[in-house]
Order: structure tokens, then C-alpha cells, then sequence
């Protein structure tokens, strides 16, 4: 068996996130609600409407973002 | 004739018009639901936010947008905590990408202890992010050289501090606050240091178009109440410069007439 995807979402190690994901598998995965969030993936914004496209990768650094409160 | 602030009497910024003058942040609240109660209370159609990681181990928790609908409430994403241009555009990016909003605040801080705007690194931020389609409005310091340059760029609104962030202390430099109103054409906003409705309501009489305020509502023992009388100020003191005040005199002027005393 391959050594399976390893990826840092903000700021953490994961490597027990399936192989194979695409950003939208990882949302689904991690069961985030696609509308209030936003991606960044290796410093890039990844557009909603490319989620089901982009596959990910070994090593890529995720951001997972939303709002909260502030001034 | 007086004009009369009337529905007509609204607050434009980069072409978006807002019925209230008065912005509102949705930090330090005890919850997101004495948050949103306070803004309703408030009247206010904007809200500062910012934008942070997402807690992947627990995604159930509640949600800012659950509790202040971002479309009837227009979100002004922040940056606050970024030291730098580049961080700051980095955050903008991606909350353009999780709202679709390009109506953006920037406000890139220096020394926790005043928390006063790094004015190098805003102007700087601020061609950033001008060049990446935002419309800017800028937390900045009170200096009208400043502002002016800020507007000069293609800022959507200058907003100048009153006092430093979260201090309460009121507009502590009225003159200049004046000489940016004089001088600027697009939305003067006093951001920041208010700390009770007279202070909005300084404001508001020295010519600025709104205030923006947090931590003067969310730290009040009664945050909604508060809300509602800083409704009121804002009001009040757009209404009174609008008026035109009396001239200030040296000595006392008799209301009524002292011809036909008995």
C-alpha cells in the first residue's frame, strides 16, 4: 500500500485523510459547509467553482478560512 | 432651507448606498446571538468581521453567518492581525473568494500596546489591494497628509481613529478629524476609539459621513441597549451638522425678549 496523502491544513499535520481527495471530497470529509468557507491551497486561492477539479496533492499546505467576529 | 436627514440621507461608499451611518463590529460579544441582537438594535446594515482558520476538529461549532445573515447584513471583512502588505492582501483574497465581496477594510496595526495603523505598511497594502480590484476603506491615523494620500490612491473611505482601538477615550484630536472632513471627498468614517453615545456624536457633528465601533457596544453592560442609544447619537449628530449649530458667544443672550417687561 502507498503512503497516503499527507497534507497541512492550517497550520497542522494530517495523514489520515483519504488518498485521492479532491477539495471537495476533503470538505465533504471533513464535513465543513462549503458556502461560509474559503480555501487556500501552497498560498493560492482555490475558487468554489474548481473545488470538484482540483485534486490534492501530497505535501500541499491547506488554509481553511471563515468568518468570525472582529472589529 | 434645512436639509432633512430622510431616507435620501444615506451613507454611499464605493457605490453601495447604507441606510445607517453607523458600523458595528462583532468581536468581544459574550455570543453570536447578543451579537446579533445588538445589531439589530443598532439599526446598522454593516459589520466589521474577521477572517480566521476554521476549527477542523470541530466544523459544527457556531457560525458567524448563522446568526447575522450576510445577505442582509453586508460583512466588512477586516485585516486585522496582519502586520504587513502582503498578509493583508493575502486575507482579502480569501475572504473575496468565501463572500464575494470586494468591499474590503484594511488596517494594518504596529505596537499592540496602541495598536496605532503602521501608516508605511497601509499605504502600501493599500496599492495592493487597489490593484487587485478591492474597494479599500482604510483604518488610519488622524493625519490629513495621510488621509490624503489615502484618498489619492482610490481609497472608498478614509477612517480615521478617534482614540486607540478599544480605549473608549472619544475623539481626542477634533481639529484634525475636521481637516480630513474638509478636504475629503469620499466617506469620512471615524474607526475606533469611541467610547459613549457623545462620542459618536462628536463625531457626526464635525462633518464625519459615519462611525464605526465595537468594543463601546460589546463591552457595555448592556451591549443592546447600548447599541440602540449609539443609533441614536449617530443620528443625532448627523442631524445637528446637518442644522448648522448656533455660533458659540462669549456672553449670555436673553431667550426672551426683554422689550414690553412689566
Amino acid at each position: 500500500m502507498d503512503l497516503s496523502v499527507h497534507l497541512i491544513i492550517n497550520g497542522k499535520d494530517y495523514d489520515d485523510i483519504p488518498d485521492g481527495l479532491t477539495v471537495a471530497g476533503l470538505i465533504t470529509h471533513l464535513e465543513l459547509p462549503t458556502r461560509k468557507i474559503a480555501i487556500e491551497r501552497n498560498m493560492a486561492v482555490v475558487p468554489k467553482s474548481s473545488y470538484a477539479d482540483i485534486q490534492l496533492e501530497n505535501q500541499d499546505k491547506l488554509e481553511i478560512i471563515h468568518f468570525i467576529g472582529g472589529g | 432651507m434645512s436639509q432633512k436627514p430622510t431616507s435620501s440621507d444615506t451613507l454611499v461608499v464605493a457605490g453601495r448606498e447604507f441606510n445607517s451611518r453607523l458600523i458595528i463590529g462583532t468581536g468581544k460579544y459574550k455570543d453570536y446571538a447578543e451579537n446579533a441582537a445588538a445589531l439589530e438594535a443598532s439599526g446598522a446594515d454593516m459589520v466589521t468581521v474577521a477572517v480566521r482558520r476554521v476549527n477542523i476538529s470541530d466544523p459544527h461549532q457556531p457560525m458567524l453567518a448563522d446568526f447575522i445573515d450576510p445577505e442582509k447584513t453586508t460583512y466588512l471583512p477586516n485585516t486585522a492581525g496582519c502586520f504587513t502588505g502582503e498578509d493583508a492582501v493575502r486575507t482579502l483574497r480569501l475572504a473575496r473568494e468565501a463572500g464575494g465581496w470586494d468591499l474590503v477594510k484594511l488596517e494594518v496595526l504596529s505596537d499592540p500596546k496602541h495598536l496605532y495603523p503602521d501608516m508605511e505598511e497601509t499605504l502600501r497594502a493599500a496599492e495592493l489591494l487597489l490593484k487587485d480590484g478591492f474597494e479599500v476603506m482604510v483604518y488610519c491615523s488622524d493625519d490629513p497628509v495621510f488621509a490624503r494620500k489615502l484618498e489619492d490612491m482610490g481609497c472608498a473611505a478614509i477612517m480615521p481613529l478617534g482614540a486607540p482601538i478599544g480605549s473608549g477615550l472619544g475623539i481626542q484630536n477634533p481639529v484634525n478629524i475636521r481637516l480630513i472632513v474638509e478636504q475629503t471627498k469620499v466617506p469620512v468614517i471615524v474607526d475606533a476609539g469611541v467610547g459613549t453615545a457623545s462620542d459618536a456624536t462628536v463625531a457626526m457633528e464635525l462633518g464625519c459621513d459615519g462611525v464605526l465601533m465595537n468594543t463601546a457596544i460589546a463591552s457595555a453592560k448592556d451591549p443592546v441597549q447600548m447599541a440602540r442609544a449609539m443609533k441614536h447619537a449617530v443620528i443625532a449628530g448627523r442631524e445637528a451638522y446637518l442644522a448648522g449649530r448656533m455660533p458659540r458667544k462669549m456672553y449670555a443672550d436673553p431667550s426672551s425678549p426683554l422689550a414690553g417687561l412689566i
